[in-house]
């Protein structure tokens, strides 16, 4: 079975010069091309699916409170204000003010957490080149809201409403790098040492926070204790004209990288020599998950395993490409926001449950069969 | 591809010490040597991922005046270890060699190009699986049809053959020299000595980081000179019927 040289154009050579064991061309075509045409378009109907499932949600979630509202008078209302007279407006008292001064804007935050959470998740997986990356596992939601902390403690106020969100892109970027530089060897981060940088990363920036709470008034107790537990509860316009901005950069730069990241899969070296300047990259990759991390925190405080457990899902429906991963990590994470927050704040009449509490009630174990998985699948703590 | 007194210090010991070397299109040229001799470092080295002393040229330009990208359209590496960190299918590593083309002409080539390397390396059959699913010896090949999709004029290989059985050593090497005849410069980093002199145009045989000989596999096999490099005494016979010399270690 000799293999004979091909004409210089490289075409496929014909059926007749391969080897026995492989069938003709026009046999295998058809087979060859199944997995970039039958799933391209489930994965379009997956971002569709998901987009139309967000709006579904939060229609739904602007309706549910003390004041019922119809998910159509929401519609209606929205509809109206756009400019557009259609459907019905909110027929109970103080229903149109409901929507727009309490529950539009806490939906919003959500919309953005949650997409901000997804796709940071997504993003430091895909740095990391590890599936258990997640901000709040390792440690980076916490050195954001330490940031927070001590911004709202020392009372500075230099960039007026900015300042909690820019103190916490601080402590979020400086505890990325910080996870990043200690958790690398030869390229490469392992599973067991990315988990315990968390931990100890986690540990440091609990005992940071218990520190200024020891050091600040009731006031700023009170603040820091809502750091710890996570809430859509402060949500205001104002707090979504600052997290929006941040999480739109950090979106689209999340969109623009994708197919580098793609490649950064197969590791530095092949991924250098494939044409990516790896080191901007990562640089780029990591400015962006800390500016997510930092629309997520400021005004919510931590919301854990949703950038985990969101992006895994996806992974397992639609593959690992990022170029889908992303949009649909940042939808799906926005369908469990709003969702998780519906939940916590109606589940129990008159009182609200810290979505932080919820998010890691479901997203705890889940964390805890991924690093089962991936125990199994490395044959131990590779 | 031209290397003029090639050098690279690992941890303060110069691991390849003034390597000239040349590999010109149409050719396959082979580094042989026993282990530690700086082969595997000599192509990083090529492949531009170390610092080094000297002057590399790809096309007649400095590899160092290249950017990323544009070098990635020049030379496609295969490493000796190929990892993935998630579950990619096979179709999808081997399209990843088509990266350096996105928003280029050759972009229009994509489809023919992976369809082809999965031809050449026998990895059609395997398209929709991932690749961690894979043995050793497949990924191997899903590895090199990756670095075939992504057509260069330069081929820097980094012991291709390693993982394969016999059947697949034979058509990775067929594959190597086949694109060298279609235009290629191919440089392969080999173990199995009878591999490099069955399928080399030339061999360099390094030792302790320097280049001991080099030249077509016929003149350079000698028994002196491999029972000197590899310290074990070794018979070179020609093959009675080929001619190809057959390289094997003096047994008792």
């Amino acid at each position: 079975m000799q293999l004979t040289t091909p004409p210089a154009s490289e075409s496929p050579s014909p059926a007749s010069e391969t080897p026995s064991s492989v069938p003709p061309k026009s046999a295998w075509a058809p087979r060859l091309r199944v997995p970039a045409h039958l799933r391209g378009p489930a994965r379009i109907g997956l971002i569709g699916g998901l987009a139309v499932a967000l709006i579904a949600v939060c229609l739904l979630a602007a309706g549910r409170g003390q004041v019922p509202i119809s998910p159509a008078e929401v519609a209606g209302s929205l509809l109206h204000r756009l400019g557009v007279d259609l459907g019905p407006m909110p027929s109970a008292v103080q229903g149109e003010n409901a929507l727009w001064l309490v529950r539009f804007p806490r939906v919003t935050l959500a919309v953005i957490v949650g997409a901000s959470l997804g796709t940071a998740g997504a993003l430091m997986q895909g740095v990391f080149g590890n599936p258990l990356a997640e901000p709040g596992v390792i440690g980076v939601s916490s050195g954001a809201a330490v940031g927070a902390a001590a911004a709202i403690v020392s009372g500075v106020t230099v960039f007026g409403i900015w300042t909690t969100a820019a103190a916490a892109f601080l402590g979020g970027i400086l505890t990325t790098f910080m996870v990043y530089a200690m958790s690398r060897a030869n390229g490469r981060t392992e599973v067991v040492t990315l988990v315990l940088t968390g931990v100890a990363v986690n540990a440091t920036a609990g005992a940071l926070l218990g520190l200024l709470m020891f050091l600040t008034d009731d006031d700023g107790v009170r603040a820091i204790a809502f750091w710890q537990l996570g809430s859509l509860a402060q949500a205001t316009w104002g707090a979504v004209s600052v997290a929006a901005p941040c999480a739109l950069v950090g979106l689209a730069v999340a969109a623009v990288i994708a197919r580098r990241l793609d490649l950064l899969a197969l590791g530095e070296a092949p991924a250098r020599h494939l044409g990516v300047d790896t080191e901007r990259l990562r640089l780029i990759a990591i400015t962006a998950t800390a500016l997510l991390t930092a629309s997520a925190v400021a005004f919510t405080g931590i919301i854990s395993f949703v950038g985990l457990v969101v992006p895994h899902l996806i992974r397992m429906v639609a593959g690992p490409g990022h170029r889908v991963l992303m949009p649909a990590s940042a939808l799906g994470g926005a369908v469990v926001v709003v969702l998780g927050d519906l939940i916590a704040r109606t589940a129990i009449d008159y009182q609200e449950l810290p979505l932080g509490v919820l998010t890691a009630v479901v997203g705890g174990p889940a964390f805890f069969w991924l690093l089962r998985r991936t125990r199994a699948k490395s044959g131990g703590w590779g | 591809m031209k290397a003029t007194g090639i050098e690279v210090t690992l941890g303060g010991r110069k691991v390849v010490d003034g390597v000239d070397l040349h590999a010109d299109p149409g050719e396959v040229v082979a580094l042989v040597g026993p282990n530690g001799a700086g082969k595997s470092t000599l192509l990083a080295a090529l492949s531009g991922d170390l610092p080094t002393g000297g002057r590399i040229e790809i096309g007649g330009r400095d590899l160092r005046s290249y950017k990323r990208i544009d070098l990635a359209r020049q030379r496609a590496v295969l490493p000796q270890k190929s990892a993935l960190s998630f579950p990619f299918t096979v179709g999808e590593v081997i399209r990843m060699g088509r990266a350096p083309w996105a928003g280029r002409p050759e972009a229009a080539e994509d489809d023919e190009a992976v369809t082809e390397a999965m031809l050449r390396t026998e990895v059609t059959a395997f398209a929709t699986r991932p690749f961690q699913a894979l043995s050793g010896g497949e990924q191997a090949r899903v590895a090199l049809a990756r670095v075939l999709a992504q057509r260069t004029p330069v081929l820097l290989l980094d012991e291709p053959t390693a993982a394969l059985d016999l059947r697949h050593q034979e058509l990775v090497l067929q594959v190597a020299r086949e694109r060298s005849r279609a235009g290629a410069s191919v440089i392969v980093v080999l173990h199995d000595l009878g591999l490099a002199a069955a399928y080399a145009d030339r061999v360099y045989v390094l030792a302790a980081g320097r280049v001991r000989a080099q030249g077509p596999p016929a003149h350079i096999f000698t028994e002196d000179l491999l029972t000197d490099v590899y310290h074990h005494e070794v018979e070179v016979l020609p093959h009675p019927r080929t001619g190809t010399p057959l390289v094997i270690p003096r047994r008792r």
